[in-house]
């Protein structure tokens, strides 16, 4: 029994109060957590990674009710949710351009992480769970694809899957395993409806739970890269810069919302295939094992890490090394808060040499995310009789010259940021 | 005001990033001619219905799309009952074949696909292309060629209509050898109604969606002032 002379409030919140801490909560984790007062553009994408992720479950749940895990009958299944269910178009690019849309506000959130340096001490295991959902997002994205039965669902995931088989020793075995079969079929396709549906469902708002207890645990950080709680008010303890997330951020969180909805509704109602990128025109025709199409690309989401993949060369006839490097170029992230030796946390404050390799890193994530969502031969090759370099495709050429611009721009990372000159922090945040 | 400027910049740098997909979408004409349908020209639309169901529908399944669903451009149930339905079909059916795959193969050497959603695959533009793309090559098994499918399976079915094309190799462009039934331009009309129909018919739900988009925008924008006000009235005090 709790103590009842902890309870202050009375009535049926009384009731509810001596029994389950809903009053202390609602203070904790709303009304009386205090957020930095300084919050940007930045700052919105947070929240709107979480009003996304009900949005999802919501339309998922809808979509689950007309679909049928069946490799004869999922793309008729989905027809039918676009033509014969009430609302069930609208539903449907709601779920497809949430995808797109979650991945978007997810790297814009992971963006605002690195340049405020959000994962830096005490935030390092907040920035860990979030590297975690990133992993999982991107398995649910996966497993998601290949439920429509189209012919790049089933392309992609024999691509993906067959990438396991590179795995020296255990690969071939492996991949036969979480297809279970020997191509890609409707056992996988059932297998890969229960990951989409509810295994990672369920490890996604498990840590999400995790990251955002552990967020309101040290609390927030914000674009100066100092902390609020270092200077508070003598008589009541607020921290001086600090204003309480709700109604604050709640309000200014809800014009952020809106902002997005309209661009949502924008996409959903007037380009829900976003010319190709969230939907793509070859996932209109039925998965065929027997017809490879003649070019298959991962959503735009996966692209830098497939680019990386597809630039890395084969050593002694082995992909592994590709796939390694896929695999590290998303990894990595996680150790972004021990290879940051800054002396600041923010780009506020930060210098030149720091902000050009940030700049560097950008630019070769876009240019890998880009050259993902093409042919290798899109530039054409180089003349046969240049050295080195003669007959190999440019656009690989490009796209090796920046998986190590990529992955330097974390190994030298210890460097730059300790050998930085930066300038010097604020007492108090600056607006 | 510094801080202000390269917030505003950085504001229209992520806006263009989210656009560029766009960019990439208007610069994908592979094809060389554009079909010129009109989703809202009901006409149109009906007359392309006819023609899919006099030609294509008796080799290729349409199996997603209703027949009754034809009321959303125009037509009442009594019309797609005297006009549409030739072989003891319901109108609540959907636009199937009675010939099996299995048999389709045989006879074809490739199962003609459903066309559902074909212009979703494929994009209007192709299939309008394609349709007047077809020429005599004595080299293929069914004595027809097409421009924009080399050495496709299908003969050319609309040949009474459109005449025999040949081609000429030296300007690599299409002659007409044999006039059809209909003139060039009547005959462009006629696939250009084909092509509209079919891209009705491989999202039905488009225009009913564009149609909720401009509402549902109308009610966002009225939102977002107010939710803007609203912000703006608990931050005053905040400095």
């Amino acid at each position: 029994m709790a103590d009842k002379q902890n309870v202050e409030t009375t009535g049926i919140i009384g009731w509810i109060d001596t029994r389950f801490p809903l009053t202390s909560n609602i203070k904790n984790h709303l009304t009386e957590y205090y957020a930095p007062k300084n919050f940007n553009f930045w700052y919105f994408f947070g929240s709107l990674a979480l009003m996304i992720l009900v949005m999802q479950i919501v339309t998922g749940i809808f979509l689950t009710m007309h679909y049928k895990a069946s490799a004869a009958e999922a793309f008729a299944s989905v027809e039918y949710i676009m033509r014969d269910v009430f609302g069930g178009n609208i539903i449907r690019y709601m779920h497809s351009t949430g995808a797109s849309l979650f991945f978007v506000v997810i790297y814009l959130h992971m963006f605002r992480g690195v340049i405020y340096g959000s994962y830096r001490n005490p935030r390092e295991l907040i920035w860990l769970f979030g590297v975690a959902i990133f992993l999982c997002l991107m398995g649910e994205a996966f497993f998601g694809y290949l439920l429509p039965w189209g012919q790049m669902s089933y392309w992609g995931a024999q691509v993906i899957v067959n990438l396991f088989s590179a795995i020296p020793f255990i690969g071939p075995d492996l991949s036969e395993w979480l297809r279970g079969d020997y191509l890609v079929s409707d056992a996988t396709l059932n297998r890969f409806f229960a990951f989409h549906v509810i295994a990672l469902p369920l490890v996604l708002l498990g840590l999400v739970m995790s990251h955002l207890i552990a967020l309101h645990e040290v609390g927030s950080n914000n674009p100066d890269g100092i902390e609020i709680k270092a200077k508070k008010d003598k008589a009541t303890g607020i921290p001086l810069d600090g204003i309480p997330f709700h109604p604050y951020y709640t309000v200014k969180d809800l014009v952020g919302v809106v902002v997005f909805l309209i661009v949502f509704v924008t996409i959903i109602c007037f380009a829900p295939e976003m010319g190709g990128y969230f939907l793509e025109a070859n996932n209109f025709v039925p998965a065929d094992s027997l017809k490879t199409p003649a070019h298959i690309a991962p959503v735009w989401y996966f692209t830098p890490y497939y680019s990386i993949l597809r630039a890395v060369p084969p050593v002694m006839n082995s992909q592994f090394p590709g796939v390694a490097a896929m695999g590290l170029s998303v990894m990595v992230f996680a150790l972004l808060p021990w290879l940051d030796k800054g002396k600041v946390k923010s780009i506020r404050y930060r210098g030149g040499l720091y902000k050009k390799w940030l700049a560097a890193f950008v630019i070769s994530f876009l240019v890998l995310g880009y050259l993902g969502t093409v042919p290798s031969n899109v530039w054409g090759q180089f003349a046969v009789n240049m050295p080195v370099i003669g007959g190999a495709d440019r656009a690989t050429v490009v796209a090796r010259v920046f998986t190590v611009i990529y992955f330097a721009f974390f190994i030298l990372m210890p460097w730059f940021t300790s050998a930085d000159k930066t300038k010097p922090v604020p007492e108090r945040l600056t607006g | 005001m510094k801080n202000n400027l390269k917030k505003s910049t950085m504001k229209n740098l992520l806006i263009s990033l989210l656009l560029l997909p766009l960019i990439a979408l208007a610069n994908e004409g592979a094809i060389g001619v554009t079909a010129p349908i009109d989703a809202t020209d009901y006409a149109s639309l009906q007359r392309g219905a006819k023609a899919f169901v006099n030609n294509c529908l008796n080799c290729h399944s349409a199996n997603y799309m209703r027949y009754n669903r034809l009321k959303d451009i125009g037509l009442t149930e009594a019309q797609i009952k005297d006009n549409l339905l030739f072989a003891g079909e319901k109108v609540g059916d959907t636009m199937s074949v009675a010939m099996s795959p299995k048999d389709a193969k045989k006879w074809f050497g490739v199962a003609p696909p459903d066309l559902s959603v074909e212009v979703r695959a494929r994009g209007a533009d192709w299939v309008y292309a394609y349709l007047r793309g077809f020429y005599r090559d004595s080299t293929t098994a069914t004595g027809w060629n097409n421009t924009v499918y080399d050495k496709v399976a299908m003969p050319h079915v609309l040949y009474e209509l459109q005449g025999e094309q040949v081609m000429n190799h030296e300007t690599h462009k299409l002659e007409l050898a044999k006039p059809g039934k209909l003139s060039p331009s009547e005959y462009n009309d006629y696939v250009a109604d084909l092509t509209n129909f079919m891209a009705y018919m491989a999202e039905p739900g488009k225009q009913q969606r564009q149609h909720l988009g401009w509402y549902a925008l109308l009610f966002l924008g009225v939102l977002l002032v107010l939710v803007k006000k609203i912000k703006n009235a608990y931050w005053k005090d905040i400095k």
